[in-house]
């Protein structure tokens, strides 16, 4: 059976930043549905040690391990895909690399304990994500053994440090090099750089349409943009709680500036049976008008993201709070926009 | 303007901002919180209003939005106190604002504490540039240090500081402690033994897991790279001291009478989990909590027509065919409704966990804050 086009077809490495306050992980877990559907395996990775997937899947804290925390909805004869999370911190990363490369694991944990890790990633913060990126890395390239020869993953879904950040974390090679011109750090680093920095990688940015967090989502693709070397591919701009318009389109605008009609408005409410028309309608054309006046202002934070020259898709504002069934709405609103 | 709306229950303490800026003795207010919760505005607004009410007053920010450091009159990030335009009441007061430079700040220690030729020596070490320009720590510990100098300045009666736009509000009160605790720490004395003793003497004195230590970390970052640290730390020596005593001194400020945290907040569950750990941190360090302004608060000036019947009139209506416009207005009240208890529940359980914490409420504002009239209209709110 063919894989329907997605937009992103071909990224196994989807980066997922955002600015505080824009539900960048409730995206990146929804975007891990999305992918996962179809019978694909999908890692959820976390970075920044909040366990937000744990809460966000209504799972308990999650180890250093990968474990799977849900399943995708099956689609037309198709089953349901698995989603995998993991929770990376450097220590262990670092722990596991030193027994991958050198067989030094015992060496590791002891430099852990001596808190040598705190030590080195506080002078060098490249290293530490060298380290995570580094997992990314290896999680997307990981091949079976035995009979499964393939990938082990379709797709790794980062929920990655905020867009401030995320220009440097992405740019672990130069990071590095500041610190280590040479050595077997400086390799490591390049060969995750190659993986970043290849159409298998792509960065979403989470957004909402307010100025600030519409300002850094433009700043940071910018910023991603203007590094230099072999360019790092933006992926989309995922607008997170949109509100569909109350109003029709055409009435927007004299709403906002407070033209209502409160005598229709009145006559309305009376005829619908409730006391003080005419006081409720005045108060009922203030909310509309408020709600006008934020309608505008987003369409001015969206018009300002076309500018960025990426897909946009829309998450839809979740009302009755964020849960599972939520994030699986979420999700198929991303398959349905083609993200996934 | 709008109707009261059943706040918070009775019990809870309201939170009066304007007495705690009418009160000469409070001399620094902070403004923290987790990120995206409005910080930096809610911290710009209460310094536009002390100052309109006579004080003299300088903000302390750290990462404003650009429309708002524009409606301040900042336009670079120059790490030094601009007067703001438009702000100085008849009152008397005045107001100053300032936006953070970490790097220069920490260029600025450096320079104070060792000697040209040493401070020269730091500045360039590539360990240096990169603790001073992205530890994760560094801006909150520099945002301290900031306030610890202007307090020292003496120039202005009243210092508002907003904190690090971090995703968590307990890391500023732990990174200044995390960076001494690190300058200080018993690996970089380690590290720098064999410099200042000499020779392989440290052998001696150290246990045997440092050689594995420093053996791994030269297969790890390469023989150069522990040159470096070597070289930085031993560098770095002289001003142990400093940092320690620097770190105390602000730590102090916070403790002291006449500091005041304010809790920030919006009505959603992260936000108000965060407001509380860092409520109970706060006692626990014994630091002096002012309250928590609760932000961007829903309010629906029909608050006297419920949920529930503004729901039933829209679908009367709609089955009638009639009255589009009410229908509308009717089914976009009942979902602001929903919206406002939704967020009062989640007000309630935190003040069910801390029913002795003073809070106050800012209603949502329509549109972004970008000028002073803006910042004007949220201090009228929680004033």
């Amino acid at each position: 059976m063919s894989t329907r086009d997605t937009d992103w077809d071909g990224v196994r490495l989807h980066v997922v930043t955002g600015k505080g306050g824009t539900g960048k992980t409730t995206v990146a877990g929804a975007l891990a549905l999305a992918l996962a559907s179809g019978g694909k395996r999908v890692l959820l990775m976390e970075v920044e040690g909040r366990q937000g997937i744990a809460q966000l899947f209504d799972v308990p804290p999650l180890p250093y391990e990968e474990r799977k925390v849900a399943v995708a909805p099956a689609t037309r004869g198709r089953p349901g895909g698995d989603v995998f999370a993991l929770v990376a911190d450097p220590e262990s990363a670092l722990v596991e690399y030193l027994e991958m490369f050198y067989n030094l694991r015992h060496a590791g944990t002891a430099l852990t304990k001596l808190g040598v890790m705190d030590f080195a990633t506080t002078i060098a913060p490249g290293l530490r994500d060298v380290l995570l990126t580094g997992k990314a890395a290896e999680a997307v390239r990981r091949k079976g053994s035995g009979k499964s020869r393939g990938r082990v993953y379709d797709a790794v879904v980062m929920d990655a440090p905020p867009t401030g950040r995320i220009a440097q974390f992405l740019n672990v090679s130069s990071e590095i090099s500041g610190v280590a011109r040479v050595g077997p750090i400086r390799s490591h680093a390049d060969t995750v750089q190659k993986v970043i920095r290849s159409p298998d990688t792509a960065v979403h940015f989470v957004t909402v349409l307010e100025e600030m967090p519409v300002q850094e989502t433009l700043d940071g693709i910018a910023e991603l943009t203007g590094l230099a070397g072999e360019a790092i591919q933006i992926g989309g701009i995922m607008i997170n709680m949109t509100r569909p318009l109350a109003l029709p389109p055409e009435q927007v605008q004299a709403a906002a500036r407070g033209e209502l009609d409160t005598g229709e408005l009145a006559l309305g409410l009376k005829t619908a049976g409730l006391d003080d028309s005419l006081g409720l309608a005045g108060e009922l054309a203030q909310e509309l008008s408020q709600d006008a006046r934020g309608a505008l202002d987003q369409q001015v934070q969206h018009e300002r993201l076309e500018v960025a020259g990426a897909p946009c898709y829309e998450l839809p504002w979740i009302s009755d709070g964020m849960d599972l069934a939520g994030l699986y709405q979420l999700a198929a609103a991303l398959r349905d926009q083609g993200a996934a | 303007m709008n109707p009261p709306v059943p706040a918070a229950p009775a019990s809870t303490p309201a939170l009066d901002v304007d007495r705690l800026i009418d009160d000469r003795r409070t001399r620094i207010i902070v403004c923290c919180g987790s990120g995206g919760v409005g910080k930096t505005t809610t911290a710009a607004a209460i310094g536009l209003r002390a100052a309109e009410r006579g004080r003299h007053v300088v903000v302390l920010t750290v990462d404003p939005a650009r429309r708002l450091a524009q409606s301040m009159g900042l336009s670079s990030l120059d790490n030094t106190p601009r007067p703001v335009a438009g702000a100085a009441g008849e009152n008397g007061g005045s107001l100053h604002a300032m936006m953070l430079d970490m790097k220069r700040t920490f260029d600025e220690i450096v320079e104070q504490h060792a000697d040209p030729d040493r401070a020269a020596q730091i500045l360039a070490n590539p360990f240096y540039q990169s603790l001073s320009s992205s530890f994760a720590g560094t801006q909150e510990y520099m945002a301290m240090e900031k306030l610890g100098q202007l307090r020292r300045a003496q120039e202005w009666d009243l210092i508002v500081v907003d904190t690090p736009p971090s995703r968590s509000a307990l890391d500023f009160l732990d990174a200044p402690q995390r960076l001494s605790r690190f300058l200080d720490g018993k690996l970089l004395r380690l590290l720098t033994a064999p410099a200042k003793v000499g020779g392989r003497a440290y052998l001696r004195v150290l246990n045997a897991g440092f050689g594995m230590v420093t053996g791994v970390l030269t297969k790890i970052l390469g023989a150069q790279v522990l040159r470096d640290v070597q070289t930085f730390v031993t560098a770095l020596d002289t001003m142990f001291g400093g940092f320690r005593e620097r770190a105390d001194y602000t730590y102090q400020l916070l403790r002291a009478p006449g500091t005041s945290f304010l809790v920030v907040a919006a009505p959603e569950p992260d936000a108000l989990r965060e407001a509380s750990y860092f409520v109970e941190r706060l006692a626990q360090e014994r630091m002096p909590l002012g309250g928590l302004l609760l932000n961007r608060v829903q309010r629906a000036p029909a608050a006297r027509l419920s949920a529930a019947r503004s729901q039933a009139a829209a679908e009367t209506l709609q089955a009638a065919g009639t009255h589009p416009l009410a229908v509308t207005a009717l089914r976009l009240h009942a979902e602001r409704m929903l919206q406002v208890s939704a967020q009062q529940r989640m007000a309630e359980h935190f003040t069910a966990a801390h029913p002795l914490v003073p809070v106050a409420e800012i209603p949502a504002q329509d549109q972004d804050v970008h000028d002073l009239e803006g910042l004007r209209a949220i201090g009228q709110a929680f004033g």
